[in-house]
């Protein structure tokens, strides 16, 4: 049984101007443990696509099985991560850490040392007591990376986590994050616009296409694990990046034809 | 990782000092201008033999103050106890109402009119009628404070209520949060600053309504003791009670931005 099973997904938002597709006809299956980018341009309802997944909004047609299961309500089962860290300010980074445990109730103590354990595992030991202020944004995008852990959920939904940061701290994360994901395995769902970073993260590429949003194309990336930037240079990683390319635009070079 | 944070910090500290140290000089530099003008004021007055029920020099004012001290505190006693009693009023009823606009669409089409219709009157032209209808005693100088006082902070916790970013009323979702555990962990907390705001701008109004209050039908009070010794031609002590309404108003003011930067340490500052 697959993790997560999409079947002829729709989604179409109502506008000023009628209603608009932001999602047609999505197909996708997608297995425990693995590591998905969904890379496309703006429109091409890679956000959406993520949301429905997280049962954020409800899909117009189609069927979104999670666990084998029809997902209607969002299942503590996931961790979400934005583009912006979205972290409260009045909370030091351990309580901030904690904000989904103690929604969801969970045992004090133990949510407790889970976050210390993560806090570390991210390279923020030391800082469990600073505010969000106090810290670089890089650094919040990774309390906010432990802030989706702390209820160990098996799938995490990631939204161009990294988009907002500079290229260098957006590549050590990306690594750090595969570290992370390799120590203890989960089912991830990174949405991105750099082609680079999801080939270089996934295990599988799903390139998405505009107006209406589909799916163009699902790539096996066949490169080994764990991944290096050396791998950026080969061929194999340039003829991914080039036929991803190819497929996200196809919509447009049709039409300009 | 730890050098750069040391390094964050350390930038941070500066800029506290350089804060610090920049409004140290603003505070000197409006001292020093103060003192000049009041310098220059005695100076006009002396000169120019302006006569003291016209523009009392501030020697004279201060002279006055000194002879009139108990009268004044009393007085000020009285308009610090309304403007406090209605101040905390309006807190007291301002911000459910905003939690309540909030949370129901019904409330927010039906009251928000009202409420704005409220505010748009003239309070000076209110504090006569609830002279009739409440009588000369200190009731109704705190209704007419809490009137004042009580729009400014609806509207700013409103706002405030509805400031959570969407990507984390996502998150919030995603966990299915209880409407409570919303409200406790994240909305409340996010509106804190806002509210603020709108708690400075009331204060500063709080003594203006008090004084309105005074000046419709009082026997104390310091908006009473202006009316009174301008009417006997007292004017020194007619400032001199001026003066103890501005040191009421800007005390009362930097005592919400003490109480702010307990209270929400995260809010901006400026």
């Amino acid at each position: 049984m697959s993790k997560i099973e999409i079947e002829a997904l729709h989604k179409t938002y109502a506008s000023r101007n009628g209603p608009v597709t932001a999602l047609a006809d999505v197909t996708l299956s997608i297995e425990q443990n693995e590591f998905i980018t969904l890379v496309g341009p703006s429109g091409c309802g890679k956000s959406t696509l993520l949301k429905l997944i997280g049962a954020l909004i409800r899909p117009s047609r189609g069927k979104l099985l999670f666990d084998g299961a029809p997902l209607v309500h969002p299942t503590r089962d996931v961790g979400i991560v934005f583009q912006e860290a979205v972290l409260l300010e009045w909370r030091t980074v351990l309580d901030n850490v904690l904000l989904p445990a103690e929604i969801l109730g969970l045992d004090r103590a133990r949510s407790r040392a889970r976050a210390m354990d993560l806090i570390a595992l991210v390279g923020l030991g030391g800082f469990e007591r600073r505010y969000p202020r106090e810290l670089s944004g890089g650094m919040q995008q990774r309390v906010s990376l432990c802030r989706a852990l702390i209820h160990n959920p098996s799938v995490l939904l990631m939204d161009e986590p990294f988009a907002a940061l500079d290229a260098l701290t957006r590549e050590e994360l990306g690594f750090e994050l595969m570290r992370i994901w390799d120590a203890d395995k989960k089912t991830v769902i990174f949405v991105t616009h750099n082609i680079t970073e999801a080939i270089l993260l996934a295990d599988r590429v799903v390139a998405m296409s505009p107006r209406p949003g589909r799916i163009a194309r699902v790539l096996d990336v066949g490169l080994p694990r764990p991944r290096t930037i050396a791998m950026e240079f080969t061929e194999t990683f340039k003829s991914y990046s080039e036929e991803i390319r190819r497929v996200i635009y196809q919509g447009k070079g049709a039409e300009r034809t | 990782m730890s050098a750069t944070s040391v390094e964050t910090t350390a930038l941070a500290d500066d800029e506290a000092l350089e804060g610090a140290a920049s409004t140290l000089k603003a505070a000197a530099g409006a001292t020093a201008t103060l003192i000049a003008l009041v310098i220059v004021w005695e100076i006009l007055a002396r000169e120019f033999q302006i006569p003291s029920w016209l523009l009392p020099a501030p020697s004279l004012i201060a002279q006055s103050m000194l002879e009139w001290r108990s009268e004044l505190i009393g007085h000020s006693l009285v308009t610090l106890y309304e403007t406090l009693v209605g101040f905390a009023l309006a807190i007291a009823i301002s911000i459910p109402l905003a939690v309540a606009v909030v949370y129901s669409r019904l409330l927010q089409n039906t009251i928000y009119p009202i409420l704005l219709a409220l505010q748009s009157m003239p309070k000076v032209a209110i504090a006569p009628l609830l002279a009739l209808w409440i009588g000369f005693g200190t009731l109704p100088k705190i209704v007419v404070v809490f009137l004042v006082c009580f729009f400014p902070i609806v509207v700013a916790t409103t706002s405030g209520l509805t400031a959570v970013p969407s990507p984390l009323m996502d998150l919030i979702r995603s966990l299915s949060a209880t409407s409570l555990q919303t409200f406790v962990k994240i909305r409340f907390p996010t509106a804190m600053p806002h509210m603020f705001v709108g708690l400075k701008i009331a204060i500063t109004f709080a003594v203006i309504g008090a004084v309105i209050g005074e000046f419709v039908g009082s026997e104390n009070g310091l908006g009473y003791l202006i009316l009174v010794s301008t009417s006997q031609s007292r004017t020194p002590l007619a400032f001199g009670s001026l003066v103890l309404l501005t040191i009421m108003s800007i005390v009362l003011y930097y005592a919400i931005a003490l109480i702010e930067r307990l209270v929400v340490p995260w809010a901006p500052r400026n």
